[in-house]
């Protein structure tokens, strides 16, 4: 192995040199110094997130464990901008005096849990994949419990740890069936041997479930919204687009190449579950009075659509999940930049706190309508194309009935999704979120988030680009 | 050495072992045991992987690699979820979950 063939595995590479570097920074700096860790942070990811879209080499590691190619290149590059519009809007809410000591913690978990998601995505084998799924896991549970003198952030770092934990142990009880019944671990070896016989059945049905908590898909999802609630919003938001997409690309890449050959199996399974997540997370949103809680069960909604894409099992069906991943990152982004930013200023986290804020911040409105509309799916928002790609690939995979109750649903999520616009705009409010302004980086964050919104839909190339990379079920 | 005890003997234990987890991480209400019940689980699954490895592929190592990376994160794992323990302790003064119940919908 040369240094050449180090660089395949440039972006984890640059990432885990990131961690250690800011590491040495702040046992540097003295203690009134620590905020400076958020400008040197910040401008070390952006070159790497621009370093991350220069060519790269791609091919095979270790024996077939690890390997690169265009399409898991352009997956880690929308997960590095999401990270990186993240990164934005956790400015505010870093500065704050409770934060002071431990600004390094939060940049040093939120890259390893970033690493961990680039190696499940370029694994070529379980050992990887599960290697990087627990990196992915343990450093967020630290984060989720970020800021431990609160009573709420305590309890969701155990929450997510403790169910994590379970949902992993099940996927391992599922991955050493497999290994028992093909004798490998790697994906291309299992994917040519794998059949419907019971025992491969039953460890995909294992796999799956492991994979389904990681996604929140229903009847997995009830860690979901106590870990949202409780975790501060920017990690939240981490949460519910970054560590949600990565695993949703992850599961896309196995069920496509390693279970293909029992693909009408887990369709039928995908099926059932898609309908139970969309009508549930879209039944338990309506209901919802914190802004986090409320955005926890319509992200547990978005991921019952994006069941709808990896069921199409084509190439528009790979394509339309990624393309709404990337529309979803900025549309959920967007909107949990308006409540990171409020949350920030104010504390206030209730949707009754919105009433009126019209009136007094009429930017952070338009943008918070402007992201959920792009959520809810209304045209000419880049989530009406999200949708309507994910509609295309079940249609064209002959699930009508499904199609028919994802619309439904849509028009359900419309609903709640008008209750928070309808607070801002309409409600009447005695003492409405007084004015404040934003500082420049947030409002960065914010305007990439819009730029995205607007773009997408048109931006035809994206969609192209993502298509000329993915792949259908291989048979 | 290997002829003595048949493979099922080890599945049976392990799968066993695995219920016993998952049982005890839904009945049990103090978080160290439901640590330990997770404990449980990931072992079964080591017995599994060594079981296999030994038995059927004796040719290649990917079993016993597995195994020993899964004692490895299942040594972070508890690392980072008794420190968060100890956090909830200090937070809530139990560490039995019906106290933990702050977050409710």
């Amino acid at each position: 192995m040369s240094i050449n063939d180090f660089m395949t595995m440039r972006h984890e590479l640059i990432l885990a040199a990131l961690v250690l570097l800011v590491l040495i920074i702040d046992m540097n700096l003295k203690k009134s110094q620590k905020q400076l860790i958020i400008p040197i942070s910040l401008s070390l990811f952006f070159i790497h997130t621009v370093v991350g879209f220069l060519p790269a080499q791609t091919g095979v590691l270790f024996g077939g464990m690890y390997h690169t190619d265009a399409l898991t290149l352009l997956m880690k590059n929308i997960l590095n901008v999401g990270v990186f519009i993240v990164l934005l809007q956790s400015t505010t809410w870093l500065k704050h005096s409770d934060n002071g000591d431990k600004i390094s913690e939060f940049y040093i978990l939120l890259w390893s849990t970033l690493i961990g998601m680039n190696f499940m995505i370029s694994s070529g084998d379980f050992l990887m994949l599960y290697l990087g799924l627990e990196l992915a896991t343990i450093p967020m549970a630290a984060l989720a419990a970020y800021t431990h003198h609160q009573t709420r952030s305590a309890e969701a770092g155990i929450k997510l740890i403790l169910s994590s934990a379970l949902s992993s142990g099940i996927l391992l009880f599922g991955l050493s069936m497999i290994y028992g019944t093909t004798g490998s671990i790697y994906f291309d070896t299992i994917g040519a041997v794998y059949s419907n016989a019971p025992l491969q059945v039953l460890a995909f049905i294992f796999f799956f479930t492991g994979m389904a908590f990681k996604i929140s898909l229903v009847p997995f999802h009830l860690w979901t919204a106590d870990v949202y609630e409780g975790s501060p919003v920017n990690v939240t938001s981490y949460f519910s687009v970054i560590s949600k997409g990565a695993s949703v690309f992850i599961l896309i890449m196995v069920m496509y190449t390693v279970f293909h050959s029992i693909a009408y199996l887990w369709k039928d399974i995908a099926y059932l579950i898609a309908v139970m997540t969309m009508t549930i997370g879209n039944l338990f949103a309506l209901r919802q009075k914190n802004m986090k809680r409320f955005l926890a069960f319509s992200s547990i909604a978005q991921a019952g659509f994006i069941l709808l894409g990896i069921m199409g099992g084509n190439k528009i069906g790979m394509t339309a999940t990624i393309y709404f991943v990337l529309v979803y990152i900025f549309s959920n982004l967007g909107a949990f930049g308006v409540v990171s930013a409020i949350s920030a200023k104010t504390g206030k986290e209730s949707m009754d706190d919105y009433d009126g804020l019209y009136s007094t911040n009429p930017m952070l409105t338009l943008l918070m309508m402007l992201s959920v509309f792009s959520l809810a799916g209304i045209p000419p928002l880049a989530g009406f194309f999200g949708k309507f790609f994910l509609f295309t690939s079940a249609a064209s995979g002959g699930y009508y009935w499904l199609v028919f109750i994802a619309v439904l649903n849509a028009t359900i999520s419309l609903y709640y999704y008008l209750l928070v616009v309808k607070a801002m705009f309409i409600n009447k409010n005695e003492t409405p979120i007084a004015f404040f302004k934003s500082d420049n980086l947030t409002r960065a964050g914010l305007l990439i988030c819009t730029l995205g919104i607007f773009i997408l839909g048109f931006w035809s190339q994206i969609y192209e680009f993502i298509n000329s990379v993915s792949f259908a079920i291989v048979n | 050495m290997t002829g003595t005890i048949p493979l099922q003997s080890f599945l049976v234990i392990s799968t066993l072992m695995f219920f016993i987890g998952i049982y005890g991480f839904l009945t049990r209400k103090n978080l160290i045991t439901m640590l330990m019940s997770i404990e449980l689980i990931l072992n079964s699954v080591n017995i599994n992987f060594v079981a296999f490895n030994k038995y059927l592929y004796p040719q290649n190592l990917q079993g016993h690699f597995f195994t020993l990376i899964i004692i490895a994160i299942a040594a972070a794992e508890a690392a980072v979820a008794i420190a968060i323990i100890i956090n909830i302790y200090r937070n809530f003064r139990s560490i039995d979950v019906d106290n933990v119940d702050e977050l409710k919908f």
